[in-house]
């Protein structure tokens, strides 16, 4: 398959009704169970470890009309957390058994439970991600947490996980992780052969799928990229910084890269990127995840790292991917995004490092404002 | 609308007691700098300030500094600074009252409120914590501590859920330890926990005296008399002592059929921060309605002390972890709120909810839409919700607001008397 056909075919997935995509992989597992994760972490591997298919759960994006649940949450509250519960009301998640949120955020928090209130028949687990960083007490109380959503499964869903099984997920997980940096660092090398729009299509469409199923198209696209003819222009190396959980409409993506921009490094589905390289170790397989957690995580805006500066995370980011610029892309009303920008922003600037900020909703669809506040920031930049 | 309700102005000791022991402690933190008396940043909700007094380490409440600038209506300007300094209209605007404050030289060393010598957060469920903290942190220069609570997301916390805590607070002792150049001595943590135990059950005691009708004081504007006590001074032999007055005086009050205001006609569960910057005015629009509300949520989010936990000496840093995990408003679902709100309207016998939501605060007000059908359809309590914010005063409205509450409470009214008629 070419690479056009195998994006084409992500980009087909990414639209369809989360139900729809786990009703279809019923039919092909009978008997089978599907769990959905909000943003921002996903514990996928203790959820494939249990035999059932992890899908993102990314809100109802451009294509979910609110009926429902604005009148329950408020007009200063994010939108996916009211599209993510309008799926419920209007049965487009019919099909998943079960859903994951985590402490992300305060809206997050009532959401998991707000969510469980109104649809009793679908398990709900509401992880702690630990943010203390240092102490020595925190991966294994990471591990404890993972045990108890395994245990969750096997009490609500009647499928436990094996530390055998565990195991395997994470050797599958470290596959396709592997694969996802190869596309980031390919990207890096040569943003002209590989646009932000397919890449976040084709890392969507991996969440949607199972590992295994996905790391042969992926594998074959990576042979294919390079084949693509495309020639570097003058445009501005830009990183994005806050969309970590809201996801920006795919037409906003364009508009960056329309308006002058290669974007060589994001954190759009940062959880499924969580861990930076292979879960290392041997022995129990949840100590290792806890053990990753700590150490081998992806700055967030979602995790407090007591180690080091907000900034200095992106700003690494910045140097690693060659970048000139920082795009700030928080989603309106995003608390945890829009903290961190003033700490970030302070860096890049002790840093020299520009920076602009363009904020979004999931449901935007004019950007002509957008693109010309982006134009103007790389024209000045680009010719100054 | 029948014969206009009053407030009885009354001011008693609880105000003047409160008063006083705040001015004090306040005037120990601006003496503290000169005095060398190393200070430990805290969060109200659910927090261990016990733990920093038995280490010597004088408690400080970034929160409260927030909350006295916007009732002395001055947290406006210092928003803005903030946000001129990049923080958005949408972020919580008690950070940046707190960060406003700063930037206009009204905190920092050498000043009445010094840069705390560690900052410890407490993160007890809400996020923000985190957040507003690390910025303090960074401002300051502290060091700063990340006392990571696991959010109730179980009936009980488990064990690892205690163990966890635990060990943060024995790390945390010893950071204490470093600053103040003394060891840590568990009996006087033991000593400090029996005090804040007889603070708890004065508290619950001066709350279960609102079970009366009618109510000997207003459980929402007047139990911020005895939050100060209760979430800055617990632990202190003055703040049980403080508790022993207020309830002698209820006590008093509920012996002469007295409460706050010169009828109780309705009596309502509150829920949510109320609205500092217009606090007297908010409270006024109830009172003409003779409304007093008999329990609130707000008056919980260091702790819920009314449905009978108390610290135990005997089992000092679980009982401390227990209280952190779970026995606070912050650190319980939404959902679980629910709960604690119907057992309120229920034992408490109110009327009505009244739910003020919080633009700021998304903790507290995400998604109370979905507590209003909660009560209103499932159960069938009248419940009115208005919205503005604890620390803007931008977004206080205040002709919407008041018309909702005379609307809210003339239908209430009709409804009583309809149901007198039958
Ligand atoms: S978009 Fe931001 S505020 Fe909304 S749920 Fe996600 S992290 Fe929380
Ligand atoms: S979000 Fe609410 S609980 Fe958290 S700091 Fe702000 S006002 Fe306080």
């Amino acid at each position: 398959m070419t690479a056009e056909a195998i994006i084409e075919r992500c980009r087909d997935l990414v639209t369809q009704p989360l139900g729809a995509v786990a009703e279809q992989w019923k039919t092909r597992h009978p008997g089978g169970k599907v769990v959905a994760v909000y943003p921002v972490w996903a514990p996928a591997e203790v959820i494939h470890a249990a035999g059932m298919l992890p899908l993102s759960l990314l809100g109802g994006g451009t294509s979910v009309e609110l009926t429902h649940a604005d009148a329950r949450f408020q007009s200063f509250v994010c939108s996916i957390a009211k599209s993510t519960l309008e799926l419920g009301f209007q049965g487009l998640v019919k099909g998943v058994d079960g859903f994951v949120y985590s402490n992300i955020c305060d809206v997050a928090r009532n959401l998991s439970s707000i969510y469980q209130r109104n649809f009793q028949d679908v398990f709900v687990e509401y992880l702690h991600l630990p943010q203390n960083s240092t102490s020595p007490s925190v991966a294994v109380y990471c591990a404890s947490e993972l045990r108890r959503l395994a245990a969750g499964f096997e009490q609500a869903l009647g499928l436990g996980v094996t530390p055998m099984a565990l195991s395997k997920s994470i050797d599958v997980y470290n596959a396709l992780r592997a694969r996802l940096r190869a596309f980031y660092a390919f990207r890096i090398a040569e943003p002209q052969k590989l646009s932000t729009v397919d890449l976040y299509v084709v890392l969507r469409a991996a969440t949607l799928v199972p590992p295994e199923e996905a790391i042969p198209s992926l594998d074959t696209l990576l042979a294919e990229l390079p084949q693509r003819s495309a020639r570097p222009r003058d445009r501005l190396r830009v990183v994005i910084e806050g969309a970590f959980c809201e996801q920006p409409p795919i037409g906003l993506l364009e508009v960056l890269e329309e308006a002058g921009c290669y974007v060589v490094e994001d954190d759009l589905l940062l959880g499924w990127r969580w861990i930076t390289g292979d879960v290392a170790g041997e022995g129990d397989p949840y100590d290792r995840l806890g053990a990753a957690y700590v150490n081998q995580a992806v700055p967030s805006s979602t995790r407090h790292e007591g180690r080091e500066h907000r900034s200095v995370g992106l700003i690494e980011k910045v140097r690693r991917a060659n970048a000139q610029a920082v795009i700030f892309m928080p989603a309106k009303f995003c608390e945890p995004a829009l903290f961190d920008y003033v700490l970030m922003r302070q860096g890049l600037e002790r840093a020299g490092i520009p920076h602009m900020l363009v904020e979004f909703e999931e449901k935007m669809w004019t950007f002509e404002r957008t693109r010309n506040e982006i134009e103007t920031f790389v024209e000045s930049m680009m010719f100054d | 609308m029948p014969a206009q309700v009053t407030e009885r102005q009354y001011q008693g000791q609880v105000h003047a007691v409160s008063r006083q022991l705040m001015s004090a402690w306040m005037e120990e933190l601006g003496r503290a700098e000169a005095e060398g008396v190393p200070t430990g940043a805290l969060m109200i909700s659910g927090n261990c300030v016990e733990l920093l007094r038995a280490c010597h380490v004088l408690p400080m409440f970034p929160e409260v500094t927030a909350l006295q600038a916007a009732i002395r209506k001055k947290s406006l300007p210092l928003i803005l600074k903030a946000e001129q300094a990049g923080y958005s209209s949408d972020n919580c605007a008690y950070v940046k009252a707190d960060i406003g404050l700063f930037l206009d030289g009204g905190m920092g060393p050498g000043k009445p409120i010094p840069f705390p010598t560690i900052t410890v957060c407490n993160y007890v469920g809400c996020n923000v914590y985190v957040k507003w903290f690390e910025h303090l942190a960074d401002i300051s220069g502290s060091k700063l501590f990340m006392l990571d609570v696991p959010f109730a997301r179980t009936a009980e916390p488990t064990e690892q859920d205690i163990r966890y805590v635990t060990a943060q607070l024995t790390e945390l002792i010893a950071l204490c330890e470093s600053v103040s150049g003394k060891k840590f001595d568990i009996d006087e943590l033991r000593e400090i926990l029996a005090h804040a135990a007889r603070a708890e059950e004065g508290y619950a005691r001066a709350k279960e005296l609102c079970k009366n009708h009618p109510a000997p004081f207003d459980a929402y504007f007047d139990a911020i008399n005895m939050m100060g006590p209760i979430n800055v001074l617990r632990g202190t032999r003055e703040a049980a002592d403080f508790f022993d007055t207020a309830v002698k005086e209820f006590e008093g009050l509920v012996a002469q059929g007295l409460g706050p205001l010169s009828e109780e006609r309705f009596r309502t569960v509150v829920e949510g921060p109320p609205p500092y910057p217009f606090y007297k005015s908010f409270r006024n629009l109830f009172s003409k309605w003779g409304a007093v509300g008999v329990a609130s949520t707000y008056s919980t989010v260091g702790g819920i002390w009314e449905f009978g936990f108390r610290h135990d000496p005997r089992r000092p840093l679980e009982s401390i972890a227990e209280q952190m995990l779970r026995e606070n408003l912050t650190n319980r679902s939404i959902v679980a709120r629910y709960a604690q709100i119907k057992r309120y309207v229920e034992e408490w016998k109110a009327d009505a909810l009244v739910i003020h939501s919080i633009k700021s605060c998304r903790l507290f007000s995400a998604g109370q839409g979905d507590m209003r059908e909660y009560f209103t359809r499932d159960l069938g309590v009248p419940t009115l919700m208005v919205e503005s914010d604890l620390e803007d005063p931008r977004y206080y409205a205040e002709a919407q607001i008041r018309n909702r509450i005379d609307a809210f409470f003339e239908s209430l009214e009709h409804k009583k008397l309809v149901a007198a008629a039958h």
